[in-house]
């Protein structure tokens, strides 16, 4: 019959439509922010979380939780408190981490199998009370990555503007931090750890390929997510391969085959551009505007129609070919 | 001076230090409403670290800063006060349209989880059309020029309706035609009554509209007045059709920081 039928298909899907969807909504702020590689930070982290759990005999994903977050509220604090050592702050976290958790799971006696299912995910051998927690966690997540969207785009876009526009800019970056961790410990059983910064970002890069606004950027990853999420357990419940990677490759595909059709758009954008008259020497650059008749003929007049860019400068248009800007002046063309 | 106006800013004998360097001392400024001042001096005299400090976004070491007649760390009514940094971007990692940027100057007066109203979404028209940009919400802000960015910041915070308007230097490397859609809602807003503190490099054809200037030097308040003829340079008026010299290179007002990789930052005065 059909493979719908089992139990573990169902939690699985589950499991894979709230990740994908939660998994970009928080990527895109991470992104914004020009944090890509937090998730990933998290991530690790997280391994020494699902480390302790098994060592002590708890549910992996509850330590997962508070380890990843306490994990991401440090990095946090860290990055708000120092100005060059960003990166290096997460280096160390990265790598204390995941040595932690392989410290960690080797006094436990549990084998690498283990530990493997929470790196590289495996979403049906999930149990329903995972799931649930699963849910309600990325439900919360989406919750407030949708519903404070303003609030978090305004300090993300601009942190002094948004801290004096009354929004206290520390507690946003906090809030992201946490929902980051939250989605790494959500993302684990379906993309795993080692890969859910993956889904965080890959559709984020993807949609902003045709999109021009945040919200479209912010839901149109989303979707994507989802997507590559549902197929990539789909593939992986048919071939024997960790969700995980199938997840992600079918995500790069996504962006591989959304790329041209960005570079495409921002040419076109790009040639559309007006030409500017600059008032004030900036970085000592200064438009020369002469006025320089042009010499060759023209077997067209320039106008609306005649096929050649227009482009807007200042209160009239310059028509764009053989790598002149034409404007018209009186009854000839000068070059602008 | 009438005693009933309101004073909207008002230091007394504030110090700012930053990196350890004391950066602004002895600064007693008080800003009454409908009053238009212009912020003067040199690179690295302190205009930013000034206004910045009347915000609240540098902490000082001495003196006391007020805000509409409350102590800073008191102030609550962002609405009232609106903000364009200097020379920030109006781009981010991820794309955002005019509408969106510019719709951030209604934050102040939003609840979170409650969606944009009405009133928000005139206010943000009105804003971008205050800046010439009408017909543009819907664009790309990485798709504009620069000048056109710096007005969509401008945009931004007329969007927030607010009764003190801070600009640090809103129109520094900005296009002729940037420059005069920014002085017509400058414009605007004056006739209507707003309080403006305007920090400039030099007045140039904002001169008209400024009834007050403070000159700074090296940290400190050197000139409070009305302003002089000497802070308008009349050869800063551009022709499509001329060609000027080139301006000499400017050369950035920032320090290098210089850093251990765990030292606290010095917050940035731009
Ligand atoms: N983060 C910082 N750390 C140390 N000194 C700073 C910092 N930011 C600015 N300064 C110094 O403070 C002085 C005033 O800077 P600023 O307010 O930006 O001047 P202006 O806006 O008038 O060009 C300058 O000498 C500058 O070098
Ligand atoms: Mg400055
Ligand atoms: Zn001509
Ligand atoms: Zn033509
Ligand atoms: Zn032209
Ligand atoms: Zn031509």
């Amino acid at each position: 019959m059909s493979i719908f039928l089992y139990d573990f298909v169902i939690r699985a899907l589950l499991g894979a439509v709230f990740t994908g969807l939660a998994a970009p909504a928080v990527g895109t702020y991470l992104v914004q922010r020009r944090l890509a590689l937090m998730g990933d930070g998290i991530g690790h982290i997280a391994v020494t979380g699902v480390a302790l759990g098994l060592l002590t005999g708890t549910a992996p994903l509850l330590t997962a939780v508070i380890v990843s977050v306490a994990g991401a509220v440090a990095l946090e604090v860290i990055r708000g408190r120092t100005s060059t050592s960003g990166d290096v702050a997460l280096a160390l976290l990265f790598y204390g981490g995941i040595a932690g958790g392989v410290m960690l799971t080797g006094l436990a006696g549990e084998g690498a199998n283990v530990l493997q299912r929470y790196l590289f995910g495996s979403i049906t051998s999930i149990s329903a009370g995972e799931v649930w927690l699963t849910l309600a966690l990325a439900a919360v997540v989406l919750f407030v990555a949708v519903g404070l969207s303003p609030q978090l785009f305004g300090v993300a876009q601009d942190e002094e503007f948004a801290q004096v526009s009354g929004l206290d800019a520390r507690v946003y970056n906090l809030l992201v931090a946490v929902m980051a961790a939250v989605t790494v410990t959500v993302a684990m059983r379906t993309v795993g750890l080692l890969l859910v910064s993956a889904l965080m970002v890959i559709p984020v890069a993807t949609a902003q390929q045709v999109t021009r606004g945040f919200r479209t950027t912010l839901f149109a990853a989303m979707a994507i997510g989802t997507f590559a999420s549902l197929a990539g357990v789909l593939v992986s419940a048919f071939v024997e391969v960790a969700p995980g990677a199938t997840i992600v490759l079918i995500a790069l595909a996504g962006f591989v085959a959304a790329y041209p059709v960005g570079l495409l758009l921002r040419r076109r954008r790009r040639a559309r551009m007006p030409f500017l008259e600059m008032a004030d020497g900036l970085d000592g650059v200064v438009p020369v505007h002469g006025h320089t008749a042009v010499p060759e003929d023209h077997e067209h007049q320039h106008g609306p129609a005649c096929g050649h860019a227009a482009v807007e400068h200042g209160d009239h248009v310059d028509y764009v070919h053989d790598g002149h800007r034409h404007a018209v002046h009186g009854g000839h063309y000068d070059e602008h | 001076m009438h005693m009933s106006t309101q004073t909207l800013v008002s230091t007394r004998d504030v110090a700012v230090a930053l990196g350890g360097r004391p950066v602004l001392r002895g600064i007693d400024l008080d800003v009454h409403a409908g009053e238009v001042v212009a912020v003067l001096g040199a690179n690295g005299s302190g205009k930013s670290t000034l206004v910045r400090t009347l915000l609240g976004l540098v902490p000082t070491v001495r003196g006391e800063v007020r805000l509409f007649d409350t102590p800073l760390d008191r102030f609550r009514s962002w609405e009232r006060i609106g903000f364009v940094p200097q020379r920030a971007n109006a781009t981010s990692g991820v794309p955002a349209t005019v509408g969106e940027v510019v719709a951030a100057g209604r934050l102040s007066r939003r609840t979170p989880f409650v969606p944009m109203r009405r009133r928000d979404k005139d206010a943000v028209a009105a804003a971008v059309e205050a800046v010439g940009l009408a017909g543009r919400l819907g664009d790309g802000v990485s798709t504009l020029s620069g000048g056109q960015q710096q007005r969509v910041l401008i945009a931004r915070a007329l969007a927030g309706e607010p009764d003190l308007l801070v600009l640090d230097e809103p129109t520094a490397g900005v296009d002729v035609e940037s420059q005069e859609a920014f002085a017509a809602a400058l414009g605007t807003l004056v006739d209507r009554g707003a309080t403006i503190v305007l920090v400039a490099h030099e007045l140039g054809p904002l001169a008209g509209l400024v009834g007050r200037a403070v000159v700074m030097r090296d940290g400190r308040l050197v000139y409070d007045g009305p302003p002089l003829a000497a802070f308008t340079e009349a050869d800063h008026v551009h022709h499509h059709d001329h060609n000027h010299p080139a301006s000499p290179v400017r050369t950035g007002d920032h320090v290098p920081s210089v850093a251990a990789p765990l030292d606290p930052p010095a917050r940035e005065a731009r």
